[in-house]
This record gives structure tokens, C-alpha cells and sequence, in this order.
């Protein structure tokens, strides 16, 4: 029994792996002898393992891309910015909001003031420390009438920020919002010395788990651990390389033959072989992204919600679904939450594609004999030309007569989206419900891409952004979904997952759907096992 | 009737290039009777084997391999056809009439040719289709007049050469027009390396179409064409599935056919009887 | 050597105006392009404000004259700017990368000249025989494939089956010559089949074009040894063609091999300029837009001067 203490120590310590553990354990005929107990407790236990370089293949880059943290747009420089820099909230793989640079916060009733509790001795790579200060004019950079930040639309409900001595920021809202602390965690908003400007991005100094030692945009990024990391312990790996591959094959080779660890956006086409290839760990996550098709509700007949019901009726989800995702997505129900938000209202049923329906609401409106344009280009989202047709396909079933109008990719989000009648979009999605109702479905939004204004919707969206009662926010969300979904002019027809793959020597616990590579946070969460 | 006797004369090569052509255009031309499936049918799995019902397997979305081949000789044909056709047609008679003007002629569409050479060609398709849009017209256009840049600069190359040759100053005292010397003396004279050029730039159409829709323009899906079917499968590569082999191999089939063509008309041109 | 020296000036000057031409062009051009910078960096994300500041910022909110003329007076002056999208100097970005490109132009040049001539030679001496009739046959293969397709192919067989070579050639200032050597020698393979068909029949062409004239004949005739005819007096004829299809290949080595760049995720200028023109980052599009417009019109230029010297009849016009 002692031979079996022996190697019970081994695989613990990590000496030999699980598979040589057993195969010995067989040979001397012990097998029975293990507890099923002892091997799975000390998989879990498995401590991460620190050093080693790793390096991510990303597709998402640009030889235009910067490090300004208003304008990062794609995921190579999204990715490293969280590498280099920290915001004051994280948001965890269950979509909660957890301290990141700010140790913890607090409301006032209404949820209109929040005063945030910063770390002590967090030092920014050149040696400053952080203070409140920093922290004030980080969030000030993305507010103004001057500022080209991407995320002016998100602070724009803070009326004011204070330091509150030097380690206490209090914000006060226009507004009751109690999901402010999301905001908080927008990658666009890191915290950044005071003073950061133009020029001095590219340097990137921040507080993150790793120092910038070389970045040439769209090419390759290179970083070294900060010693000085302020939650202990962290990162595990000693440097990070991040490599720009646009091109999807050549990012699976790369990964296949061992030069890159970790990529993003797998190739649907061939993600199923991926998952049998030896060497490989495929990751199939699901997030926020899905897909719209939004009307101009300012422009007849989409002002009728008929209309605009039919047209929803005369889409075949599970087509599209099976096509152009091909199955790597799920149904949606023409609103924009998923299913593993907290607040998904999983007792409206979920829309199907129905002739008849659809029949009966553009008869209703008077307006079967009609086509309806659907503006349309790849640029929407890989795959929409052939969304297009699959839709105008199926609506032809129903009689419904669609012309899909071919737009060219370049100008895109300019000239079409916002302009034409009906279009094809997408979205990332956000953490919350409240966000994602806000940036693009609530009446006074930058990005309302269907000019809807619903006053119920509104109202109910205003209140339940105040509410701190989870229950009553629930019910008050799920009737914003069921307003959406009957009455919203965005036909939602599909969710898509997150396909991504690593190297099976990597070691990761949960990852994060909410942003690619673990929620930008790979090179922070992750290890090498061996 | 000439030809047929020129054809009981040619060398195997060319009786094989020949059957090599016309083995496409047959299948260009008949293929809705040959296809079992229709273009865009989606019949079974990704990436199928080859098999009695899909003879050459399916592709990427899992459409009949063999159909979609029918289909892509078709409009790739077509395709690569009038395009090379026109900038051959725009690049040889600006050539020549570089050539025998000379002078501020010259200059000018030289330094014009200069200029559209000089901005890189994939871009300049790039920057022109993003602004006409991709439809296959103006794709056809534009690759046709990018590419008659380069037949521009040979047939003047050529033309020059020639135009100093004692038999064209003779025509020229002789008092011959413009026109009349470049049909009747030039023309004939720079014929073979024209004829390798076509060839060549011919298959350069579709590859060129191929790296177009590579950056995301070209044909547009779900037409079939064989450049973008490589393009659509090379992923498969990776895997050790074979499958985009097949575009590929039917391009390179086209290829050599044509090419086998022009080395026989080279060798008829040349003169030599060795 | 006077008169070509003449010769020479002119197409100097020539080719200046011309590239102040292409220049303008270049920027009308990126004008034309629908959208710009702002809505290009900011995509989805762009609003109105934002655009209008960034507009601002960027000062593309003057007139297009007056940005040209201000972007060509800094040209002068050695200025090349900074980047609209990163605030780089533009110079930087473009060095680095300008010199990736040539490394790996050069590299590939280097291999696929020489094998191309001397194929292109043996080819017509040895016309219509089993070893022409390979050549030919395996070029016009080579040619047949996309160039990414055979990209995948040689990265397929000698990376990821074999794993002799690495299948991204991301080199960057730590490398050593040798190592950089190793990390290319796909990329350059693949530029090297592309180009050798091209050439290599060329060659075969102009070699056999000139076999029929009278001289040849005549040398012929003299009992000359059929190789001594073809390398001392059919090729020297044969060099403007040859001379002509090389620089064009030359030419496509510098500034057409974006795919090449893009498969093996190689740093060069290729890749800077697609992705500057998708972004509208005009002073990164103007600056390499004229590199590659030098480097084609300086090829080209030696392409007509060596013409010139290796044709007898354009040398001593009557």
C-alpha cells in the first residue's frame, strides 16, 4: 500500500501526470484501491504554475490600430490594453461585476451617487502611484465636448466625479443607475496617470500584469510581468506576445504547429475537425454577439407594427441558425438579452418562422402586395449576403416579396446603417440589460439604429435602471423584452457563440464569454499546466 | 479549312491542349444538362468523400463538388475570356500606336501606363471597386484595363524593336498609313510573344479574381467560380482533406491546355522547322 | 554615353512629375473612397459627435487643397508626417517595414532570376524536348494555383506535416540574419513559384523568336555549336524582352505580394498600405503609395537605359 501513498504524492506534487498516475497505479493492480474522491479533488486543486512565454494569435488587428484607450476598436489592441492597464471594476465569467482597481463601492438609495473605495499602493508602471486623482481624470478624458472617446456615449450619464481624499472617487449620476459599476468596467475607460495624452498612449503606462516592452500595431505586442502587480501572485506567466494573424488559416496553422498558444475566431468551417485535433483545446462560449436587422421606424410603412410583425414571422430562424452560423449560434427571440443573462425572460416563447402570420400582419397593414428592400454587405457580419437570401427565401414562402440591395462593405456603418430602411447589423452585446437597452433601443440613444421611441419602454427602462430590488428589476426587465420582442422594429434572429481554441498545455478556470480571450483577460487568468 | 489542315499537321501536345480546351468548354456549355444538382443545392455534409451520388465530394457547405465544378468552368471561362480579350484589344493597339507615332503620343500613354502601374495593382482594384461596388461588370473592367497596362508595355516593347526593322521604314517611304503598317507589318511580327502573354494573362484573370475575393471582393457567393472555390476551401488543407485540390487542379488543367496551344503557335510563328 | 546620359535625365524628370501625379492621385483617390478616418477607426461605434470631434482633431474638416499642399510642403522638408490613426511618425513605420519587404523581395529575386533565365535557355535549346516539355508543364503548374493556395500547401507539407519550417514569418529587430533567413524561406518559396513561370517563358519566347532571324541562320550555317549560338548571339538579342518581363516581376515582388504577406503574417509595406487605405489614414497611404511608385518607376527606369545599351540598333540611331 505504501508503493500507492508514494505515487498518490507524485501526482499531487505534480511529479507525474493523471495518465502516468494511472497506468502505474494499474500495473501494480491497485486501480480499485483510488478513490474517485482523490482524483478529481486534486484536479480541482491543480495550482496554477507560474512562468513561461505566452504568446495569443489575434485576429482583430491593424496596422492603423493605437493604444488610446477611447478608440480601441479591435480586439489585438482591446486584448492588450487590458494587459497593460486595469479598469476599476471587473465583470467575472458569470457576468458579475467584481473589484478590480477599486477595492469595493457603494450606492445611495436612489442609486444616484456612488462612491468608489480605490487599492492602496497600486503603482502605475513608471513607479507613480495611483490615487483618486488618476482615477478622475481617466473617466474626464471620455467626457467634454472635445473628446473623440468611443465611450462618450457611456459616461454621458455621470454629471460629476470627486476625489474624495486620495483613495475615494465619488460619482454622482443624473440619474438613478444601479448598474453603474459595469460602466466602471468598459474597457475603453482604464485607469491612466494623470496627465496621459496624445503620443504618451503608445507607451502604454498603466497599472496592468504586464510592462509594454515592444508594440509595432497590427504586427506584434511584448510584454514583460510587472513585478509590481497589485493583486499577488498574479500573472503566471513571465512575458506575453501577442501576434496579429488576420487571416483565419493561417491562425489554426500557427496554433497547430505550436508557434501561437491561444486564437480567437475559429473558422466555423472547420472548428469541428479543430476540436479533433490532437494538441488542441477547442473553447465554444457563449456571449452576447447576435445579429439584427434593424428599420427605420421614422420611414413608412416600418412605422406600423404590423409591418414590422410580419416581416418578423417571415424569418426562418433555424436556417439561418444552421446556415450561416453554421449551428455554432442559437434562436433569438427579437430582443437583444441572452439567454445567460440573469435577467432573460425565459417565459416569453420563442418566435418561429410562420407563414401565415406573417401573412396576416402585412395584410393587416395593407402592405403584402409590397417589396421590401433589405440593404445588405458583408461588412455587417461575415455571412449577412447569405442571411439576406436565406430570408428572402423563406419569406417568398410566405408570399412576402424582399430585394436584398448588395451595399459595399467600405463605408458601411456610414452610408447605410442609420440611413437605409432596413439593414443588416450586429452586436457584441453588453454585460447588462440595462446597457445593452440603452445604447441602442432606448428613444434618446446615439446608436437608436431604428429611431424607436416606445414611451412605455422608456419609462419602464428608467425606473428599473434605479431599482435596487432584484426581483421587481427582473419583472420590469422581462417586460422590456416583451415589448422589444412584439413591438421593437429589430428583428433579432440569431445569438452566435464564441468559438476560440488553445494549446492543451494551457490551464484556465471559467472563461469569460463577455469579450474574446477570456474576457480580454487571458494573459492575466491563464497558465501553462506543464 | 486551313485550320483543320494546320490541326492534321500539329504536334501531339497541341492535339492534347486542344482536347484539354475543349473538354471545358464543353462542360461550360452543357452543364445544366451534365450537373446533377443545381448550383447553389445544398446536398449533404461538409466535406463529404468522393462517392457514387458526389463524385468528387462536397464543399465547404456541403454542395456537390462535381456540380459546383461544372458551374465554376462556366463562369470562370466567361469570366477570364472577355476580360483578357478587351485588355489585349485596349493594351495592343495603344502599343503599337505608341510605337510608330512615338513622339508626345508616346509620352503620354506611357507616362499615363507609368502611372497606373506604379500604384500596386491589387490595390488599385481595391480602392476602385470599394468605390463602383463589386458586380462582375465592373470586376471585369477593371481587372481588363489594369491588366492592358501590362500588354501595353510588352507590345510596345515589341512594336519598337520591329518598328526600326528595314522592311517597315521601306513601307513607311513607301508612304503605308498608321493603321495599315500596324495590321499589316507590326502586328503579324510581334505576334508570338503577344500569344505567350495571352495565354499567360488569361490564367492570371481567374488568379487574380481568386486574390480579390481572397481580400474579400471578387465573385460574389454563392456564384461558382474556381479561383474563390479554392479560396472558400483551403481551410481544409490544414486538416489533410484534399478536397480544394480539385478548383485548383482545374485551373492548372486549363492552364497548361491553353499554354500548350500557344507553344505550338509559337513554334509555327518562329519559323524554325526543328 | 552622352546621349543616354540625356536619355537618363529626361526619364528622371519624367518620372518625378510622375510621381507628383500619382501623389495627387493617391489622395484624391482616398478621398473618393466612401467613409473616413473617423468612421473607419470608430466603426459601429462612431456618433456623430465623436466623428465631429475627431474631425477636428485630425483637421479634415479643411478643404482637401489646402491638407495636399500642407502634406507636400512637410514632404519637402523631409516631414513625412504622422500617423492620422496612432500618431506615429510616418517615417518610422514605413522604414522598418519598407526593409522587411526588400528582405524578403531580394531573397526570393535572388533564387528566381537566375533559375528562371537559365531554365528559359535550356528550354530553347533543348525545345519540345521531355526536359522542355517538364519545365514547362511544372511551371505553368505553379502558376496555375492562387499564390495563397500554395501558400497552404507548402505551409500544409513542410510546417505542419514535416515541421521543418515555421508556418508565420513574424520577424522582428531581435532576430539574427540567419534566423530571419529560416522564418521567411516559405513566404520566399511560394514568391519564388509564382514568378519563375512567368519569366522562365519569357525567355523560352524571346530565345526562340530571335533563333529564326538570318543572323542566327548564318551563324548557323558558320558551324557554330548550337549552345555557343544561343548564349552569345540569339540571348544578348534576346534581353530587352527578358529585361522588360524581369523588372516587371522584380517590380511585383516589392509591391504585389499583400496575400504572401498576409498568409505568413509578414511585417511589410504591402500589408501597411491596405490596411492605411481601409482606415483612410492618408499620410501612411500618400507615403507608401510613393515608395512603391519610386521603386516601380526606378525598375523601370533601368529597364529602358539597359534596353538601350543592349539593343545594337536603338544605341546608334540613324
Amino acid at each position: 500500500m505504501s508503493k500507492l501513498k508514494e505515487l498518490e504524492k507524485l501526482f499531487t506534487k505534480g511529479k507525474i501526470t493523471r495518465r502516468e498516475f494511472m497506468a502505474r497505479v494499474s500495473a501494480l493492480g491497485l486501480a480499485a484501491a483510488v478513490s474517485p474522491a482523490f482524483l478529481s479533488s486534486t484536479a480541482e486543486a491543480a495550482k496554477p504554475k507560474r512562468g513561461g512565454r505566452v504568446i495569443l494569435g489575434s485576429a482583430g488587428g491593424s496596422t492603423t490600430d493605437s493604444l488610446d484607450p477611447g478608440t480601441v476598436s479591435h480586439t489585438m489592441p482591446q486584448t492588450i490594453n487590458q494587459i497593460i492597464r486595469n479598469m476599476l471594476v471587473e465583470v467575472d465569467y458569470k457576468g458579475e461585476a467584481v473589484p478590480e482597481l477599486a477595492k469595493s463601492w457603494e450606492a445611495s438609495p436612489d442609486a444616484a451617487k456612488w462612491t468608489f473605495k480605490l487599492h492602496k499602493g497600486v503603482e502605475f508602471h513608471n513607479g507613480k502611484t495611483m490615487t483618486a486623482q488618476d482615477v478622475v481624470y481617466s473617466f474626464n478624458e471620455h467626457r467634454g465636448a472635445d473628446t473623440k472617446s468611443a465611450a462618450k456615449g457611456v459616461v454621458a450619464p455621470i454629471e460629476d466625479i470627486k476625489a474624495d481624499g486620495k483613495y475615494t472617487v465619488v460619482f454622482t449620476l443624473k440619474e438613478g443607475n444601479a448598474d453603474f459599476p459595469y460602466i466602471a468596467s468598459d474597457y475603453h475607460i482604464p485607469i491612466i496617470p494623470e496627465g496621459t495624452k496624445g503620443k504618451d498612449y503608445e507607451k502604454g503606462v498603466g497599472t496592468g500584469p504586464f510592462v509594454l516592452q515592444a508594440w509595432e500595431p497590427g504586427v506584434r505586442f511584448f510584454g514583460k510581468r510587472n513585478p509590481n502587480y497589485f493583486r499577488k501572485g498574479r500573472p503566471y506567466f513571465d512575458e506575453v506576445e501577442v501576434i496579429g494573424i488576420s487571416d483565419v488559416n493561417a491562425r489554426t496553422n500557427a496554433l497547430k504547429t505550436g508557434q501561437i498558444h491561444a486564437m480567437n475566431r475559429c473558422d466555423t468551417k472547420t472548428f469541428h475537425l479543430l476540436e479533433k485535433a490532437p494538441g488542441i483545446q477547442a473553447l465554444k462560449l457563449e456571449g452576447a454577439r447576435h445579429y439584427t436587422i434593424p428599420m427605420l421606424t421614422t420611414i413608412k410603412p416600418y412605422d406600423n407594427n404590423d409591418v414590422r410583425l410580419g416581416l418578423k414571422y417571415a424569418i426562418d430562424r433555424e436556417i439561418l441558425v444552421k446556415q450561416v452560423m453554421r449551428g455554432y449560434g442559437y434562436l433569438g427571440n427579437d430582443h437583444p438579452i441572452p439567454r445567460n443573462n440573469k435577467y432573460f425572460a425565459k417565459e416569453l416563447p420563442q418566435r418561429q418562422y410562420d407563414p401565415d402570420k406573417a401573412k396576416f400582419h402585412l395584410k393587416k397593414a395593407g402592405q403584402l402586395g409590397r417589396t421590401f428592400n433589405l440593404h445588405a454587405a458583408d461588412a455587417a457580419y461575415p455571412g449577412a449576403i447569405d442571411a439576406s437570401v436565406l430570408i428572402q427565401e423563406s419569406a417568398a414562402k410566405a408570399g412576402v416579396k424582399i430585394k436584398v440591395v448588395r451595399e459595399p462593405d467600405d463605408g458601411y456603418w456610414e452610408n447605410v446603417w442609420i440611413k437605409k430602411e432596413w439593414v443588416q447589423c450586429y452586436w457584441s452585446g453588453r454585460p447588462t440589460a440595462d446597457w445593452m437597452f440603452s445604447i441602442a433601443y432606448a428613444a434618446d440613444a446615439s446608436w437608436n439604429d431604428t429611431k424607436w421611441d416606445h414611451p412605455k419602454f422608456n419609462q419602464l427602462l428608467k425606473e428599473a435602471r434605479a431599482e435596487l430590488n432584484d426581483k421587481k428589476r427582473r419583472e420590469m426587465y422581462v417586460e422590456c423584452q416583451r415589448i422589444t420582442s412584439d413591438e421593437g422594429a429589430t428583428p433579432i434572429p440569431m445569438f452566435s457563440l464564441q468559438l476560440s481554441a488553445a494549446s492543451a498545455k494551457m490551464g484556465f478556470k471559467n472563461p469569460a464569454a463577455n469579450w474574446e480571450f477570456d474576457g480580454f483577460r487571458l494573459a492575466e487568468r491563464w497558465w501553462f499546466k506543464s | 479549312m486551313a485550320f483543320f489542315k494546320l490541326l492534321r499537321q500539329s504536334p501531339l501536345s497541341a492535339r492534347i491542349g486542344l482536347a484539354m480546351i475543349l473538354i471545358n468548354v464543353f462542360a461550360a456549355i452543357f452543364t445544366p444538362y451534365i450537373a446533377p444538382f443545381t448550383e447553389t443545392e445544398v446536398v449533404g455534409d461538409v466535406w463529404l468523400p468522393m462517392s457514387k451520388d458526389h463524385l468528387l465530394g462536397t464543399d465547404h457547405i456541403g454542395r456537390d463538388m462535381f456540380t459546383r465544378m461544372l458551374y465554376g468552368a462556366r463562369n470562370t471561362i466567361a469570366i477570364a475570356f472577355v476580360t483578357t480579350m478587351i485588355s489585349f484589344v485596349v493594351g495592343i493597339v495603344c502599343g503599337f500606336f505608341a510605337a510608330t507615332i512615338g513622339g508626345w503620343t508616346d509620352q503620354i500613354l506611357s507616362r499615363i501606363v507609368d502611372i497606373m502601374m506604379a500604384i500596386p495593382i491589387l490595390i488599385f482594384a481595391l480602392m476602385v471597386l470599394s468605390v463602383v461596388g463589386t458586380s462582375i461588370t465592373a470586376m471585369i473592367l477593371v481587372i481588363a484595363l489594369l491588366d492592358s497596362t501590362r500588354v501595353y508595355r510588352l507590345s510596345r516593347a515589341v512594336a519598337m524593336d520591329i518598328e526600326v526593322m528595314e522592311y517597315v521604314e521601306a513601307a513607311r517611304l513607301r508612304g503605308e498609313k498608321i493603321w495599315w503598317l500596324m495590321r499589316h507589318e507590326i502586328l503579324p511580327n510581334a505576334m508570338p510573344p503577344l500569344v505567350a502573354e495571352f495565354g499567360l494573362r488569361f490564367c492570371f484573370v481567374f488568379l487574380f479574381i481568386a486574390a480579390l475575393s481572397f481580400l474579400g471582393l471578387g465573385i460574389q457567393p454563392p456564384t461558382a467560380d474556381w479561383g474563390g472555390m479554392v479560396r472558400e476551401n483551403s481551410g481544409a488543407i490544414t486538416f489533410g482533406i484534399f478536397i480544394p485540390l480539385w478548383p485548383a487542379g482545374a485551373i492548372a488543367f486549363l492552364t497548361v491546355g491553353v499554354n500548350l496551344i500557344v507553344d505550338w503557335f509559337l513554334h509555327i510563328a518562329s519559323g524554325l522547322k526543328d | 554615353m552622352s546621349t543616354i546620359f540625356v536619355l537618363v535625365a529626361k526619364r528622371l524628370g519624367l518620372g518625378l512629375v510622375t510621381m507628383i501625379v500619382i501623389s495627387v492621385l493617391i489622395f484624391v483617390g482616398v478621398e473618393a473612397l466612401p467613409g473616413d478616418l473617423a468612421t473607419a477607426i470608430l466603426g459601429q461605434e462612431a456618433t456623430p459627435e465623436t466623428v465631429a470631434a475627431f474631425r477636428r482633431e485630425l483637421k479634415l474638416d479643411l478643404p482637401p487643397h489646402v491638407r495636399y499642399f500642407a502634406w507636400l510642403g512637410d514632404f519637402l522638408r523631409g516631414d513625412l508626417g504622422t500617423s492620422l490613426s496612432n500618431k506615429r511618425p510616418v517615417a518610422e513605420m514605413i522604414v522598418w517595414r519598407f526593409s522587411n519587404t526588400i528582405f524578403l523581395a531580394a531573397a526570393a529575386a535572388v533564387i528566381a532570376v537566375p533559375v528562371s533565365i537559365i531554365l528559359g535557355i535550356l528550354a530553347a535549346l533543348y525545345r519540345n524536348s521531355l526536359f522542355d516539355r517538364t519545365v514547362s508543364m511544372a511551371t505553368l503548374s505553379t502558376i496555375s494555383f492562387p499564390e495563397f493556395f500554395i501558400a497552404y500547401i507548402l505551409i500544409a507539407l513542410l510546417s505542419v506535416q514535416l515541421v521543418i519550417f515555421p508556418s508565420i514569418s513574424n520577424i522582428n529587430d531581435q532576430m539574427s540574419f540567419w534566423q530571419k533567413i529560416h522564418a521567411i524561406v516559405l513566404p520566399c518559396l511560394t514568391l519564388t513559384m509564382i514568378v519563375v513561370a512567368h519569366m522562365m517563358r519569357q525567355t523560352r519566347a524571346a530565345i526562340i523568336n530571335i533563333l529564326a532571324s538570318p543572323f542566327i541562320e548564318m551563324a548557323r550555317l558558320k558551324g557554330i555549336k548550337r549552345m555557343r549560338v544561343i548564349i552569345l548571339h540569339a540571348f544578348p538579342n534576346a534581353l530587352s524582352p527578358v529585361i522588360n518581363v524581369v523588372t516587371i516581376n522584380l517590380a511585383f515582388l516589392v509591391v504585389g505580394v499583400v496575400i504572401v504577406e498576409v498568409v505568413f503574417v509578414y511585417p511589410g509595406l504591402g500589408q501597411l498600405f491596405v490596411d492605411s487605405v481601409a482606415a483612410r489614414d492618408i499620410p501612411v497611404v500618400q507615403a507608401s503609395g510613393l515608395i512603391f511608385a519610386a521603386v516601380y518607376l526606378g525598375l523601370n527606369l533601368l529597364a529602358d537605359v539597359l534596353s538601350i545599351i543592349t539593343n545594337p540598333r536603338l544605341r546608334n540611331p540613324k
